[in-house]
């Protein structure tokens, strides 16, 4: 005590500033930290954060228009969509200048698809005309107006020029809306034709599921994390050993398993079929459904569920329980006044854990989901690898994990993030 | 733009690493037997006659992402792949794939016709080069379709008739030709239909009357293996694949030729390859698509070659022995209703009709 | 205290017997009658099966023979929560996630007693402890000594006319420990409970209890009050275990009225209160307290027998000095001598003779 009141001056031995003596002493455990964090937050950033970032971006990014039409973007300024009457001749010369540009280069199409995403028939007009366009002479050839509508009827439509110069801007909300079930249209934003509204239903169905199967990984895991917990030790890691089985196959193989049990044809309608529980020409449809995806999802989610809670209630001492029943609780009571609301920190981690999987999860949704048991990220895989419309799959992607966030700040606001313990 | 490009470039290192040395070729398809088809009857011929090593990447599905992703990047790692007509065309369309001059850089047939006039129609896109005709058909399986086995494709419609569940391709494809045929729709007036809103509507109305009873499938294998479970009644998939089923696993199935889809698939060479690279695979296609080499590939797989002048080479099944010509989706016998598909329209409305399509299945 | 154990014993174990695994007993034939409002403590070494007992008594064990008795009735088939036995726990066991009011509550909600009611109650038993202004505070926001007396307050609340406590004091300092030995006592006293008491630390169960039984083995070795315990303990496990105590070994020579005549191995004789020794010839184990020794011969009998010594060790210990001896080839034998301004220094090396009270030299059992 005394040595330390010793030192109490703000100046240390050598009349430095304490303070600055000290600094001087972290800075340095500081950069040793750093360098032993450095490969791995290298990796993180190059592998992760900068293509999610770059991917995002996409989501906004509609450079596309104006780097294929640029002379025509210039000239629709000055074109007043809501007048109903077509655009002059000047916006017609300069869109086939751009346009024979853009054939040449390959890039119609592509402009054709990107706004194919707002107004159906834009793809298939611009492939059309590129076509018959590319043929001719932006300096002799006009005037174009009628030229142009001649070669195909859909550009005397002002629709399709105000299609043109609302989506002309360098970023665009229209991914976003478009993520909604909403789309930007000359009007202003409207919400999508009926026919095309499904993302909103999608990311409500991927939430209700996702929420299903953390209820049903509560339901089946905690009784097994209980016993875990409370078998000797060596029981207990024969259990554990089946609780983590699941991890030491794939996961493609394990699906197809479930695939196998679930169909029609398969083990358990095999099994009822025999015990006479269902007849053979009604045999259950349990696969290609929501009840396939969130059989096979619970199961393949359940170890974590059960290894957060293990862990919380590994260190629940029986004293707890011994004591409420000596205090006059039942069996029921002790666990439900004393025991629960103790482990309750590892059904938090673990439905966190889950929840987060789940809401993200594509492959098993994809194999045994059918078309009403798919999730939103099969949409996004879709739309990644087969629309090509990367922008709409990163507006979905930016919303999901906005999704994922705001649950995790409710959750926080709710229960305390300091209450969930992970081991 | 230059920033997230540096950035993707960066990624794509990662898989581009350990790769493709001067003699290495990676060519990309879609695996399994048709693979192993062209491992039999191209690449080791090849690499036997060269000693040009050829890696296999089985990618071919995600081959428009992928190529899109590649030149974005700037680093492109696949030196030929294997796509369908109508993702060579998109990937042409998009200056993805470089433009081919058939008669100059392939083979002549035997008798000196030239490669352009060997191939015909098949040559659907000016980046294409043709290898094989494939159709899209149906099979069923004998032993639960009652006692009148279906002939007709309106049998997938025909709930009555033929109860239970059938497999149909999680894309419009065939599907909704096959749904305007059934529904009265005269077939030379199919895509005039098809091409208005009302029509593609139409289409979707008739598939709904089935909707219930469909399972959706995405892998060309899927349909062979829900027949052999006996999970449902009929399906569509690939002719080959049928076959196989069939012919080689005496499964209890058998199959349609009506109303066939017939299709093309090929190689395309990805556009902005080193150039020692493109002369390679130059080398390499003008070997593996002369009249000898298609007619051989038939020996393994049942797809028809897609050169005129192979047709006559084609023998018999490798293993089998069988004889592989009358189960061609090109053999006239098989040949008395058939789609070609319309690469045009499809190119045309593909966006408009699969972003309906993905829309329709997701209610 | 007067005890009539013989009849209507407010706890009676009879011939309880208890085993894990089939093999070996933990608890070797249990007896014990405890009148109401006795405060017993179980004292041992750990293994020795007290805190079985009291896990029996409290029913989280079953005994595998024999009958445990509450006030009369067979108590082996009730489940603990319908015994009405109050417990404190060795680690308190407060619940972490109650208030201290709430944890209070616990045991009256679950005896469905009326919110007015418990509220009171709660009160008092907050006031009794003195921890009357805590009732909102969670347990870890106490320290040590105040979780223990929740502990307490808790077991008392809803009024069990028989509390047990599994040592409940040892995770608290000395001082502490020593206070909260007499409110404990204290309390139970005021209150008129029974209070079965578990501890290895022989003093809290000499300055606590009514009666202590000590175990070794499975067994009751023996059940005494504390004084009896300390000054005539019955063999030499006892002896040994309650106290400091010299022990030197020898044969007894001739045992009458009631004395023995010890031979020592190293030849010396001495006198004895013969305990458990019966015949000449039987090998024993002399025990003597430390403060029993003396060196003062003018205080000791003329005719008593005396030994040669040669002090090792002084230790001034404030209150007493504490001096070690080499006697009859022992050199570990401890003489106490109360710090008085008479009292002699011993010096290390210094050669004295030493004797005692016949009375107070047990012949034990070797």
């Amino acid at each position: 005590m005394t040595d330390t009141s010793a030192h109490q001056p703000m100046i240390d031995a050598t009349g430095v500033p304490l303070k600055k003596s000290l600094a001087r002493s972290l800075r340095r455990e500081k950069i040793r930290a750093l360098l032993l964090v450095s490969p791995l937050l290298l990796f993180v950033l190059l592998t992760f954060i900068f293509p999610i970032g770059s991917m995002l971006f996409r989501s906004v990014e509609n450079d596309i228009v104006s780097n294929v039409l640029p002379r025509t973007v210039v000239e629709l300024q000055n074109w007043d969509a809501k007048s109903g009457e077509l655009p002059d001749e000047a916006v017609f010369a300069a869109f086939v200048a751009d346009f024979v540009v853009a054939v040449e280069e390959k890039n119609h199409t592509r402009l054709g698809s990107r706004l194919n995403y707002e107004s159906s028939g834009m793809s298939s007009l611009f492939r059309k005309s590129g076509r018959k366009v590319a043929e001719w002479n932006p300096e002799t050839d006009g005037p174009f107006k009628d030229k142009l509508i001649a070669a195909d009827k859909n550009w005397g439509n002002v629709e399709t020029w105000a299609i043109i110069q609302t989506h002309s801007g360098k970023f665009t909300n229209g991914y976003f809306l478009n993520a909604v079930d909403m789309q930007r249209t000359p009007n202003g934003i409207e919400m999508q034709p009926e026919n095309k509204q499904i993302l909103i239903k999608l990311f409500l169905r991927t939430v209700k599921m996702s929420l299903i199967i953390t209820g049903m990984c509560i339901l089946l895991g905690y009784p097994v994390a209980w016993i875990l917990a409370n078998l000797p030790n060596r029981s207990a890691n024969m259990l554990m050993i089946l609780v983590l089985l699941p991890f030491w196959t794939s996961l493609l193989v394990r699906t197809s398993a479930w695939k196998v049990m679930l169909q029609n044809q398969g083990v358990i309608n095999d099994v009822l079929v025999w015990l006479g529980m269902v007849a053979d020409d009604a045999r259950l449809e349990i696969i290609n459904n929501q009840f396939g995806t969130i059989v096979a999802m619970t199961h393949i989610l359940l170890p974590f569920m059960i290894l957060p809670m293990y862990s919380v209630m590994q260190t629940i001492p029986p004293s707890y329980l011994r004591a409420a029943k000596s205090l006059g609780a039942t069996n029921w009571t002790a666990f439900w006044r004393v025991y629960f609301p103790q482990s309750v920190p590892g059904i938090g981690a673990g439905s966190i854990l889950v929840f987060i999987l789940a809401i993200g999860y594509y492959i098993t949704p994809e194999i045994v989901g059918g078309t009403d048991g798919v999730f939103i990220s099969n949409r996004i895989a879709y739309h990644i690898s087969s629309s090509l419309n990367w922008g709409l799959a990163a507006a979905l992607g930016a919303i999901l994990l906005a999704v994922v966030l705001v649950l995790y700040w409710a959750y926080d606001k709710i229960v305390g993030i300091d209450n969930v313990k992970l081991g | 733009m230059k920033f997230t490009k540096t950035l993707l470039a960066t990624t794509a290192l990662t898989v581009a690493a350990g790769a493709a040395t001067a003699q290495d070729m990676t060519v990309v398809s879609w695996g399994g037997a048709y693979s192993k088809s062209q491992l039999k009857a191209y690449h080791e011929p090849y690499s036997a006659k060269t000693g040009i090593n050829i890696i296999n990447d089985d990618s071919s599905a995600e081959a428009v992402a992928k190529l899109r992703a590649m030149n974005e990047a700037g680093n492109i790692t696949w030196d030929l792949v294997d796509v369908e007509a109508a993702d060579a065309i998109r990937l042409c369309d998009e200056g993805l794939a470089i433009e081919i001059d058939h008669d100059a850089m392939l083979a002549a047939a035997p008798d000196g016709t030239g490669a352009s006039a060997d191939f015909g129609s098949s040559i659907v896109s000016s980046c294409f080069i043709p290898q094989i005709v494939f159709s899209t058909t149906v099979g069923y399986r004998t032993d639960m379709v009652g006692a009148e086995a279906p002939t007709s494709i309106c049998a997938l419609f025909d709930l009555d008739k033929y109860p239970g569940k059938r497999s149909l391709n999680k894309r419009p494809l065939a599907n909704v030709e096959w749904a305007l045929l059934c529904d009265g729709v005269a077939k030379e007036d199919i895509y005039d239909v098809l091409a208005t809103p009302e029509g593609q509507d139409r289409a979707l109305a008739k598939l709904d009357t089935i909707k219930d009873q469909v399972v959706w499938w995405t892998a060309g294998a899927d349909t062979p293996q829900l027949l052999a479970d006996g999970e449902v009644v009929m399906g569509s998939t690939y002719n080959g694949r049928l076959f196989s089923a069939i012919a080689e696993q005496n499964q209890p199935i058998g199959m349609l030729w009506d109303a066939q889809m017939l299709d093309f698939d090929g190689w395309i060479v990805p556009a902005g390859l080193p150039e020692d690279r493109q002369k390679m695979v130059m080398d390499y296609l003008f070997f593996a698509t002369d009249t000898q080499r298609l007619a051989d590939q038939a020996a393994y797989i049942s797809y028809g070659p897609a050169r005129e002048s192979s047709a006559p080479l084609v023998g018999n099944h490798a293993d089998l022995g069988i004889a592989m010509a009358p189960h061609m989706p090109t053999d006239p016998a098989n040949a008395t209703n058939v789609f070609v598909t319309q690469y045009e329209f499809w190119a045309d409305y593909r966006d408009d009709i699969d972003a309906k399509f993905q829309a329709w299945l997701a209610k | 205290m007067a005890l009539d154990t013989s009849k209507d014993a407010f706890v009676k174990f009879d011939r309880v017997q208890k085993s894990y695994d089939g093999e070996t007993l933990v608890v070797k034939d249990l007896n014990l009658e405890m009148p109401k409002g006795e405060f017993l403590t179980m004292l041992g070494p750990s293994g020795s099966g007290k805190t079985t007992c009291l896990m029996m008594l409290a029913g989280f064990e079953t005994a595998t023979h024999g009958d445990i008795l509450l006030d009369g009735v067979s108590i082996n088939n009730i489940p603990p929560h319908k015994r009405g036995i109050g417990m404190v726990f060795q680690n308190y066991a407060l619940f972490p996630h109650m208030t201290i009011a709430e944890n209070l509550s616990f045991p009256l909600e679950v005896r469905k007693i009326g919110k007015s009611d418990r509220e009171a109650k709660v009160k008092r038993a907050l006031e009794m402890v003195e921890m009357g202004a805590f009732g909102g505070r969670r347990p870890a926001q106490l320290s040590g000594g105040q979780q223990q007396r929740v502990a307490l307050a808790r077991a008392l609340v809803f009024e069990p006319e028989l509390v047990l406590m599994d040592e409940p004091l040892g995770a608290l300092d000395k001082q502490l420990r020593e206070k909260m030995q007499f409110e404990i006592t204290d309390l139970a006293h005021r209150l008129g409970i029974t209070v079965v008491y578990v501890t290895h630390d022989q003093t809290e169960a000499l300055t606590m209890s009514d009666r202590v039984a000590v175990f070794n083995d499975g067994r009751i070795q023996q059940l005494a009050p504390p004084d009896q315990l300390y000054e005539e303990p019955e063999n030499s496990f006892v002896a040994q275990f309650i106290g400091e105590n010299n022990t030197l070994e020898g044969v007894i020579k001739e045992i009458k009225n009631g004395r023995a005549l010890v031979q020592l191995d190293s030849g010396d004789l001495i006198d004895c209160k013969p305990v458990n020794v019966s015949e000449p010839g039987q090998r024993t184990r002399v025990s003597i307290r430390p403060e029993r020794v003396e060196f003062h011969k003018d205080r000791l009998s003329p005719d008593a027998h005396l030994l040669k010594a040669t002090v090792k060790e002084f230790i001034y210990m404030g209150d007493i000095f504490r001096t070690r001896l080499s006697v009859a080839g022992n050199d570990d034998f401890i003489i106490k001598s109360r710090n008085a301004p008479d009292q002699v220094r011993l010096q290390p090396g210094q050669e004295i003779e030493i004797g005692w009270l016949a009375d107070d030299c047990r012949a034990l059992d070797a």
